[in-house]
């Protein structure tokens, strides 16, 4: 497996703030590859890196081998969907697509055939003669990544492209962007803050926090072990066990983590407080206290569901508890 | 029997807002009415009695205005010394609109990209400031810089300089006796005159370019100077021609300018000063008059057919 990107020791600091700090990172040739984090953790800033408009204050990025120090964003062969899409204006569609095109000298008829093609692609045939400011928000994020792939790039780099969109759209464009990744074959670079995302997507996912990677990983990985008990909770909202709990429990002084669809209500176990429960549509939430740890249940349709200020006994099973290692 | 949510009648003004809350139409037309007026009557109506006066004539020996439809005066503009007046005045506003273009753009670029915080109440204030004194002020210590015994003058013998000056001032036309009752000199202050103008709409423009479509036009392998061709300056055009249209259609009516800086050439508001006082010719001073309103008509029209108004 070739490596499409390279992170050797990166560090973007900005005076004091360390936007990324001493990043290490390998991401395969053809692989959909997300970085996953809150706001402020850096995995902006490193597809920055990647594309040229930031520049490292210390270490080596590659792509595809090539040492990218010194190479200006538009001498890379990458190409970036943008988050507000970033689509010119004064263009009409085609020739939004077509500008890469036009800008690498493609013959005028040629580049307007490649652009038709891409927007058929995406679903937009027809749609070239439209200015930007005509289509709606899931149309521009197609004509977005049309611009961005009718360059035929050995990697796209998406900065949050569905953050825009409503939740039935963004299902339906996390589905057609797998889809496309697949039959193109080029390496994805995916930045999100939806956990949701990132795992449904994906083939590995880095969790960012605080400039650094905390753990990096297949998404079933990332989901039911979890190194730190930033990644159970940021990922999927895991109970975090702290190591006294846990201590009492498997007499072993480190944090764990319980999935919430894992915890149940049973005969023996944990006696906890019912503090609040939500119905969500498919499930109900219960959130309780066991002693001073919060826990948060998933409880499927159908079951007989506990009443706030009720105590209850909840349990797992003995491999639902993920214990990590010592801190 | 008929409920109201209406709880409580009170009083005059509570009951007007109500009725013009339930009738916006009405809202707007007294809004507009008081300006509408304005504009139609005293704004328009007076620049149609001049249009008016320019379709007289004067009669050569008598110099009474007749008071007949002709198309004389018109044609009166044409005569070489009026037309030289017309080309001259021009030729005068296109450079001063380039020249402004040129050095305005850089100076808005830096400030709607690079000035943050303190740099961009610099910027603004540096750029206001000359607004703030009076336009005669400048004019006349214009004078006084570009005078034989100027600090420019000066500064040009200092350097050991002075033969240049001396070779660019014996060129015909924009040359003369010093830089002072030279084309060059009222150039150079109507470009220092009219600079604001150009440099806030272009900054304006260039504002409300997002830096991510700059970086677009980078990552899809544009190098700067073709981002620059293809995106910012199209997307700053609108604030350029606005620009301009300050600049040329300013430079287009002065009569001030000239007169104080600059050779004894005259300009169209020179003329039309010249025509409506001393000569008393009415209606040549307002066939002069409407000159200027034609040729922004025309650089307008070229201008929306160039596209410079499809990125609004």
């Amino acid at each position: 497996m070739t490596s499409a990107i390279g992170f050797s020791g990166v560090s973007r600091h900005y005076g004091d703030v360390k936007a990324v700090d001493n990043l290490n990172l390998d991401i395969a040739e053809g692989e959909f590859f997300a970085m996953l984090g809150p706001s402020g953790s850096g995995k902006t800033t490193s597809l920055r890196l990647i594309a040229g408009f930031e520049r490292p204050t210390a270490g080596e990025i590659r792509i595809f081998g090539q040492v990218a120090q010194g190479i200006p964003p538009y001498k890379r062969n990458v190409n970036t969907v943008f988050q507000d899409y970033a689509l010119f204006p004064h263009l009409n569609v085609r020739d939004n697509v077509a500008y890469g095109l036009m800008i690498a000298g493609t013959p005028k008829r040629q580049r307007q055939k490649s652009a038709d093609e891409a927007l058929g692609m995406v679903a937009l045939g027809g749609y070239g003669d439209r200015k930007p400011s005509e289509l709606s928000g899931g149309q521009r994020q197609r004509v977005a990544l049309a611009r961005a792939l009718v360059n035929k790039p050995k990697a796209l780099l998406l900065d949050e492209p569905l953050g825009a969109l409503d939740l039935k759209l963004r299902e339906q464009m996390q589905e057609e962007l797998k889809t496309l990744q697949r039959s193109l074959g080029i390496t994805f670079i995916f930045v999100t803050h939806d956990q949701g995302e990132a795992l449904s997507m994906a083939d590995r996912v880095a969790v960012f926090n605080n400039g650094q990677i905390v753990q990096i990983g297949a998404p079933e990985d990332i989901y039911y072990r979890p190194k730190t008990p930033f990644v159970a909770d940021f990922v999927g909202s895991s109970n975090v066990l702290p190591p006294e709990f846990m201590n009492g429990l498997v007499g072993k002084s480190s944090y764990g983590a319980v999935r919430p669809e894992a915890v149940r209500l049973a005969e023996q176990g944990q006696s906890a407080l019912v503090r609040s429960v939500s119905f969500l549509g498919a499930a109900t939430r219960v959130t309780m206290d066991i002693g001073n740890v919060p826990m948060t249940m998933l409880m499927p349709k159908g079951a007989a569901v506990p009443k706030a200020g009720e105590t209850v006994t909840v349990d797992w099973a003995a491999e639902d508890l993920h214990v990590m290692a010592p801190a | 029997m008929s409920s109201s949510v209406d709880t409580q009648a009170r009083g005059f003004l509570t009951s007007l807002s109500d009725t013009l809350w339930r009738k916006p139409g009405l809202l707007v037309f007294l809004l507009i009415l008081p300006p509408a007026l304005w504009l139609g009557i005293i704004y328009l109506g007076s620049l149609f009695a001049l249009l008016a006066q320019s379709f007289f004539s004067i009669d050569e020996f008598t110099g009474i205005i007749q008071y007949e439809l002709t198309f004389k005066t018109y044609a009166e503009l044409f005569r070489p010394s009026n037309f030289d007046i017309i080309i001259r005045t021009v030729v005068m506003s296109a450079a001063v609109t380039i020249a402004a273009a040129i050095i305005g753009f850089p100076v808005a670029y830096y400030a709607a990209r690079y000035a943050r915080g303190k740099w961009k109440a610099l910027f603004y204030l540096g750029v206001m400031m000359p607004l703030w004194s009076s336009y005669l002020v400048k004019v006349y210590s214009w004078k006084l810089i570009l005078a034989k015994e100027g600090i420019l003058n000066w500064l040009f013998e200092t350097l050991h300089l002075g033969w240049l000056l001396n070779a660019y001032l014996s060129i015909p036309i924009i040359g003369g006796n010093s830089l002072s009752v030279s084309a060059t000199g009222t150039f150079l202050v109507f470009l220092y005159v009219w600079l604001p103008f150009m440099i806030l709409p272009v900054q304006a423009a260039l504002e409300r370019v997002p830096q991510s479509m700059l970086e677009a036009s980078g990552d899809l392998g544009a190098h700067p100077a073709q981002t620059f061709r293809h995106v910012l300056l199209p997307l700053a055009l609108p604030g350029v021609i606005a620009g301009s249209i300050f600049t040329f259609s300013l430079t287009l009516g002065d009569y001030i300018i000239p007169q104080i800086v600059g050779s004894s050439r005259r300009f169209i508001g020179q003329a039309v000063y010249a025509y409506q006082g001393t000569a008393g010719n009415i209606p040549l001073a307002a066939a002069f008059a409407v000159v200027p309103i034609l040729l922004m008509a025309v650089y307008l029209w070229i201008a929306k057919r160039q596209g410079a108004f499809d990125a609004l």
